[in-house]
């Protein structure tokens, strides 16, 4: 089959659908991204800092980072789990087991909050026994990290099935004949040929769990200073009018979402063959 | 694919063996199946299953189970109370008329994003081509805060409209732009790859045979990405019906106008409520998967027409 190449455009219509394109994603996508910064920096790079440096700030800094440390091995270990057990065994309801597997994505944000607080808050299943016993889930840590790690399940698994389909399991089944122990095929010849797969998945899983702003408004109860990630506190900035201050921390946040783009088409154009067959441009 | 098929596929088609062009692709792939020796061969199955099925059914199942029996605790009369209040009939309204209309606009204006992408050499493009990404990459709350300072009536395009009388920010309107931003990437990032590979010869023959590039583009090249339109536009569209953090800031959540159903969930648990915001969020989801249903009969009838 014969794939017509690229060319610059000639005709008129060309030039309308090009002249069209770049102005939609001109005004759509880049004309939102680069008001973030105008925002930011409007009274100066004085105020800037003082924004982000300030310790409601460098706490939601810190408490984003933490939950994103916490769930983002999480997803990654059983993103391995699932496509290992998926792609290298025939079972029964493996389609049932990979529709659950995509449903996370297919929840509102709010919903994935929502569900933690019907099992652990106040009036939750678990809700009385929890608070008898004094541990606190929802409005604290752990419900901010099992709402984060709700949204984010599929992103691992889902770069590591297509590539572990594609790549087949001739050299993982050589290697048992040759007498190599589970561990070491793994360590030794998965790993080495799902990493930039993996790093991608990760890279992802990543940018969303910092990103995440429905579902950890939900169980988060807003606590300035306890509980905000940098999400949630533009939201509070924002509402108290503080503009300055909620575009200067949206602009951390705009950044990291900068650097995931510049970092995931890094390994699009490097590594496009170890990546899995979709994401090949 | 039968034989009769490929003999009513007189035209273009029989070049591709009757199969429209959009099915030769990775995904349509099947590997070969693990055979049941490599069960035997391989290690870690009951560990990496155990490990996924008890993950999967603590993170996914547990909480959607919670969700399913909540909203029945004052009976069915209670979730029918809740479904068909009017402030809650307004916020499901709101949200899915305002996801359709976005992602009907997402699914033109990412078809020619998609088209200039993948058609045309320019300087820049690998680089314009990675943009379109954003939406995925940018947290929720930028994208809101950002869209809602740009479209108020003072913002830089909301001052455009401000003489006219338009306001975006704060109504329904500002709503669709939010959603219009979030949804552009899923039609642009479906149909890429078909037109990609979109077979040329089958376009030339088209142009041989006396179409125009017009005709060409509409009745040959068009039909067969319908499959991949359909998907980016449900993806877009499911997508849009849940969005919270880039929608709220810039909707002025107006209970009746501009409330969207997510938001409602967040008020009624915020009161307490927990079996009305599980009424609504099982409203929403039952109707979500109502329309993918459809969506996907469509998709299966459509793509039955493009090998016929």
């Amino acid at each position: 089959m014969k794939v017509k190449a690229p060319e610059a455009p000639k005709s008129p219509a060309a030039l309308g659908l090009m002249a069209f394109a770049l102005f939609w994603i001109a005004l759509i996508i880049v004309l939102p991204l680069i008001n973030v910064l105008f925002e930011a920096f409007r009274t100066g790079v004085a105020p800037y800092l003082s924004a982000i440096l300030e310790p409601d700030a460098v706490s939601a800094i810190k408490l984003t980072l933490l939950v994103a440390a916490i769930a983002v091995p999480l997803n990654a270990i059983f993103g391995i789990a699932a496509a290992w057990c998926i792609t290298r065994f025939e079972f029964k309801g493996k389609g049932l087991l990979l529709s659950i597997l995509d449903l996370p994505f297919t929840l509102s944000p709010v919903i994935s909050g929502l569900v933690w607080i019907l099992l652990f808050g106040a009036h939750g299943w678990f809700g009385s026994w929890l608070d008898a016993n004094n541990i606190r889930i929802v409005f604290a840590l752990p419900g901010l990290v099992i709402a984060t790690v709700l949204v984010t399940l599929p992103f691992v698994a889902r770069e590591l099935i297509p590539l572990m389909l594609d790549q087949g399991t001739d050299e993982e089944i050589a290697a048992v004949t040759l007498g190599a122990r589970g561990w070491d095929v793994f360590f030794r010849i998965t790993l080495p040929n799902i990493k930039w797969a993996l790093t991608y998945g990760v890279l992802l899983c990543t940018a969303r769990a910092m990103g995440e702003f429905g579902a950890v408004s939900i169980v988060s109860g807003h606590i300035r200073g306890l509980t905000n990630t940098l999400p949630l506190h533009i939201e509070v900035l924002y509402n108290e009018y503080n503009t300055v201050a909620a575009f200067a921390t949206a602009s951390i946040l705009a950044g990291l979402a900068v650097v995931t783009l510049i970092l995931k088409t890094l390994l699009e154009w490097r590594f496009a063959d170890e990546l899995s067959a979709h994401r090949r441009h | 694919m039968t034989t009769d098929t490929n003999l009513s596929a007189g035209d273009a088609r029989l070049e591709t063996n009757g199969r429209s062009p959009h099915q030769i692709k990775p995904e349509g792939f099947k590997p070969p199946k693990a055979t049941h020796r490599t069960q035997h061969v391989l290690p870690g199955f009951h560990a990496s299953l155990g490990i996924t099925l008890t993950y999967l059914s603590l993170i996914v199942l547990l909480p959607l189970v919670a969700l399913v029996l909540r909203p029945w605790e004052a009976g069915l009369d209670g979730f029918i109370r809740t479904v068909t209040d009017v402030r809650v009939v307004k916020a499901l309204q709101l949200s899915f008329t305002t996801a359709f209309w976005a992602a009907a606009v997402n699914l033109i204006a990412g078809l020619v994003v998609a088209w200039v992408l993948t058609r045309y050499e320019f300087p820049g493009k690998k680089i314009i081509d990675a943009i379109v990404d954003l939406p995925f990459a940018l947290p929720t709350a930028v994208a809101g805060v950002s869209l809602s300072s740009l479209y108020a009536p003072n913002g830089w395009v909301g001052s455009l409209f401000d003489p006219f009388g338009i306001k975006i920010a704060y109504t329904p309107i500002g709503i669709f732009i939010a959603l219009v931003f979030i949804g552009l990437p899923f039609v642009v990032r479906s149909v890429q790859p078909v037109l990609a590979e979109f077979d040329a010869e089958v376009e030339e023959a088209a142009l041989t045979l006396g179409a125009t590039p017009m005709q060409t583009a509409i009745k040959v090249i068009l039909p067969s990405l319908a499959p991949a339109l359909i998907t980016g536009f449900s993806l877009a569209f499911a997508r849009a019906v849940g969005e919270y953090g880039s929608v709220i800031f810039i909707a002025g959540n107006m209970p009746y106008i501009s409330e969207i159903s997510p938001l409602l969930i967040v008020i009624k648990l915020e009161e307490f409520d927990y079996a009305g915001a599980a009424s609504v969020a099982i409203a929403m989801l039952a109707l979500s998967f109502t329309i993918l249903l459809v969506t996907n009969f469509v998709q299966v009838l459509l793509s039955r027409r493009g090998r016929a």
